[in-house]
């Protein structure tokens, strides 16, 4: 076990954790924020997507150690109400089935338009395609980025 | 969701009714002619008022309507509210909508599967709304000393010709005290103002802003983490282990051993179980737990043939699963020395033994897949808490009516200690109709004493599956000299089971038909997946019809519309479970939508395929491009009849899901085994679609009529197999027969 100082959220947090504990479990279970998704265990799905300097990174194969003084983001940190242009698209794109991916989608695609505001859908697909979603809303997914790029 | 530590639902009615003021009026959905006689009075905790189990006005006029059946992304959190609102007729922005309880008794079934939410609830709960208004209408007639029959309501207001009115929530705890009508009047579906009428998802806020709405994201205080090690093959089982070194990790409460059922357990439909007695590790944390996991040192051993005891509608019959440990080839091998065999007859029309003597040309082909895992995004996981005398379980289930007589068995718990949660489901896909894991976190739960939240890793969830079955099936064409079709013969089998719908198209349509089946037992766990006979038989026949309608010289649409014709006009046979007039609907509609046949799409390569399964009917146009020397479907052109549709952009983000999934699933999806071991188990070794192989568009079309609803979940997914396979063959020249289709393709 060892004690670590994470910025979560613009928050510092303590956590006592084992030092290989992937943030995933560190945000679950540790700090009870269970908006980042477990799918799969090594970063072959999205579903655990968050951002480190506001890049998408997958949480679920990123040690507690390794983290150091960068910030993290995760879904809930993204707006306070749900009023971050690519949520808000996405609820107008009513793009969620059952909904397990969308936050991993929601912090991937976020974290493209921060690096690219206005992507082709080449470069969309290219960047999105390490979040699967299971019940196939993608081009809903391309649409509602599309939208909130033009915001 | 709601997060809560054991209230006891009978009990918080309890205690409701002393709190006093209010009433509350119940009744059951399933035995509408009993509702009036069924008529309880209960006293409820003052600020709402139940004018029917599920349908709660505050005074300050919002509306509450729990929904029974739980979500696994089919909309049902908004469709099934957006029908009790529309009878109701009140204002869809004062609707706030909750996941109700589970309750056998009141209010049946509770299931989501078979297409079947919005079908079977669309009368019982547009009653229930029609009731409650009818009762707001009288509450409001007697307090103004006037004839309901001159109150009129629009979104939640009442109003008399006199001029006076009044908001539902100003009459709710006066209707609350009034009998509930014995006859209501449905609106016509003209007078629609929210059914057919897009909702936006009721609980997207919820998805986008990460809320804990999963059955993954259920706790309590206290709760502790659980896994278990399963036997590495089917067909194995737990012969010894050494758990010293796993309890001696940071966090590990216990390490032991658990059997599922006991011997002679007898098994519902439902209580698949893949092994019976397992390993389960407990700790604090999930990290903490998995890394112990890795140090428990087991030995395994062949299984051999096991008995169970299973309870259907027959009575009670015993069942010997094999020890075999299988191998996929071996499998697909012994498959085809099956199909040689002589067979169940299951119809046989005319005389289809002389049409394939006299043919003049018979087309015969076999088509196969193989075993397809669920890989839902949420992990197989379920929370419970087992005491002395009572029992939580909490999460994602499609089928918690079906837990409650097994959990009653399992825990020596009478109904009423047993309270059921249903958490918002990360897919289903027939999966979570399986409550496996849920007994064995109740199993769990009662060795520790503790509340414990057993979770699956993606590893277990792929390797310990329910998986769609491993099927066959030849078809086999009879044409005569003019190149009509004269016969025509179908016989499937599978791992264990035989696809074969017997009264489903063609049959019907040929003069001379025969369909045979028979089934290969096994060890390896099969189950629901989106039709799993459906989706495989919609690959297969839809492909066979295409070669049919080539050896024929027809249009493929053309042939199937003058099939369908004579099954529409001068069936053969009795009990054809299609109605040809929506399956020719459908195809109607495909072809003017996708611009069949025009001359500005020849130069596309493209594949057609429509299907009738469940009540609905769907069919699909792919066109298909290389791409990258890879086939790729681009655009897709989709009608459906459904029935009514009750919520349309979420009804066309379903077929646009299920467009896509049936893409991915007939060009990659397979579970394949070695010696009972799969051989996938994450998503690096089973491949899914993704977002770069999704079509650019597809169009989805309804067709427009008053059929109440028919149901969609399943429907539009088997017929994109065959139409992907049939636009294969427009693009490479090829005919695919064996799933997953890319595979084959890297083949040759």
């Amino acid at each position: 076990m060892a004690k670590y100082s994470l910025k979560i959220n613009g928050k510092t947090q303590q956590v006592d954790v084992d030092p290989s504990t992937p943030i995933l479990w560190v945000l679950r279970d540790h700090l009870n924020m269970p908006g980042t998704k477990f799918g799969c265990g090594m970063a072959m799905c999205g579903a655990c997507t968050v951002h480190l300097d506001g890049n998408a990174v997958r949480s679920c194969s990123l040690p507690v150690s390794a983290v150091g003084k960068s910030a993290i983001t995760t879904i809930e940190g993204l707006s306070a109400n749900g009023t971050h242009p690519v949520q808000k698209a996405w609820l107008e794109h009513d793009v969620a089935q059952c909904g397990y991916c969308q936050s991993g989608q929601i912090m991937s695609a976020s974290a493209l338009l921060k690096s690219n505001p206005n992507p082709t859908d080449e470069e969309i697909d290219a960047y999105m395609s390490g979040n699967i979603c299971r019940c196939g809303t993608y081009l809903r997914i391309k649409e509602a980025i599309k939208a909130a790029a033009k915001k | 969701m709601k997060i809560q530590k054991n209230i006891d639902r009978r009990s918080f009615l309890k205690s409701s009714a002393l709190a006093g003021g209010g009433m509350m009026l119940s009744f059951s959905w399933f035995s509408e002619a009993k509702a009036a006689e069924k008529v309880e009075a209960l006293n409820l905790a003052d600020q709402w008022s139940e004018l029917a189990a599920y349908i709660k006005i505050t005074p300050d006029n919002v509306v509450k309507i729990l929904v029974p059946n739980p979500e696994f992304g089919q909309n049902v959190m908004t469709s099934l509210p957006m029908m009790v609102a529309e009878e109701l007729d009140v204002d869809w922005k004062d609707v706030v909508v909750e996941m109700g309880t589970h309750d056998n008794v009141k209010y049946g079934p509770q299931f989501t599967g078979g297409s079947n939410s919005v079908r079977m609830y669309w009368k019982p709960l547009r009653n229930a709304g029609a009731a409650a208004r009818q009762m707001l209408i009288e509450a409001a007639a007697q307090t103004w000393g006037v004839s309901a029959t001159e109150i009129t309501t629009k979104a939640g207001v009442l109003s008399h010709s006199s001029g006076k009115t009044a908001k539902y929530g100003e009459m709710a705890a006066k209707a609350a005290t009034l009998t509930v009508p014995k006859e209501v009047r449905l609106k016509a579906p003209k007078d629609f103002s929210i059914v057919r009428n897009s909702k936006k998802n009721t609980e997207g806020l919820k998805v986008v802003t990460g809320k804990p709405l999963f059955g993954m994201d259920y706790r309590v205080d206290g709760m502790l983490i659980a896994m278990i090690q399963h036997p590495p093959a089917f067909g194995m089982k737990l012969k010894s282990f050494d758990a010293t070194a796993a309890k001696k990790m940071p966090g590990i409460k216990d390490v032991f051993s658990f059997k599922l059922y006991d011997d002679g357990f007898e098994q519902a439909g439902f209580d698949t179980r893949t092994f019976n007695e397992m390993i389960a590790i407990v700790g604090n944390s999930t990290w903490e737990v998995m890394n112990a996991r890795k140090k428990i040192n087991a030995q395994w051993e062949a299984a051999g043939d096991l008995k169970e005891t299973m309870m259907g509608r027959g009575g009670k019959t015993e069942k010997i699963v094999p020890g075999r440990l299988e191998t996929t080839s071996l499998q697909f091998e012994l498959m085809a020395e099956y199909a040689k065999k002589p067979a169940q007859q299951l119809r046989k029309d005319g005389d289809p033994e002389a049409a394939f003597k006299n043919a003049a040309q018979i087309i015969e082909r076999t088509y196969n897949a193989p075993f397809l895992a669920h890989n839902t995004m949420e992990p197989m996981n379920f929370f419970a808490h087992v005491e002395a005398d009572k029992a939580l379980v909490a999460g994602p289930i499609q089928a918690p009516g079906w837990m409650e007589p097994t959990l009653i068995k399992l825990l020596n718990l009478p109904a009423d200690k047993i309270e059921i949660q249903m958490t918002r489901m990360g897919g289903g896909f027939g999966r979570r109709a399986y409550a496996q894991y849920a007994y064995e976190a109740a199993r769990i739960s009662q060795k520790m004493k503790a509340p414990i939240h057993l979770i699956y890793t993606r590893e277990d969830d792929m390797t310990y599956g329910i998986y769609r079955p491993m099927y066959t099936a030849t078809y086999r064409a009879a044409l005569d000299v003019n190149k009509n079709l004269i016969g025509f013969h179908v016989i499937g089998g599978g791992i264990p089971e035989n696809p074969v719908h017997a009264n489903r198209f063609p049959a019907g349509a040929v003069d001379n038909y025969l369909a045979e089946g028979w089934e290969i037992p096994s060890n390896i766990t099969i189950g629901a997946f989106r039709a799993p006979r459906s989706n495989f038989n919609a690959a297969a026949e839809q492909s066979f019809l295409d070669e049919v309608a080539e050896a024929m010289g027809k249009d493929p649409i053309q042939m199937r519309l003058d099939l369908l014709k004579r099954a529409k006009e001068n069936p053969v046979g009795k009990n054809n479970d299609y109605d040809a007039s929506r399956y020719i609907g459908v195809l109607e509609l495909l072809k003017e939508k996708s611009g069949w046949g025009k001359p500005e799409n020849a130069g596309k390569k493209r594949g057609v395929a429509a299907y009738f399964c469940h009540a609905s009917y769907a069919g699909h146009v792919v066109d298909m491009v290389m791409r990258d020397g890879q086939p790729y479907v681009e655009s897709v052109t989709s009608a459906v009849d459904c029935g009514v549709v009750v919520n349309p952009d979420a009804a066309r983000n379903m077929v646009q899901g299920a467009v896509v999934d049936g893409i991915g699933q007939s060009f990659y999806g397979a579970l394949t085994h070695k010696d009972g071991v799969p051989e996938q188990n994450n998503f690096h070794n089973y491949r899914m679609i993704r977002h770069n192989e999704a079509p650019k568009k597809i169009d989805v079309h309804f067709v427009e009529n008053d059929i109440d609803p028919t149901g969609l979940g399943e429907p539009p997914f088997p017929p994109v197999f065959g139409a992907v396979a049939n636009a294969l063959f427009k693009t490479t020249g090829k005919r695919y027969y064996n799933q997953p289709f890319m595979s084959e393709q890297s083949k040759s």
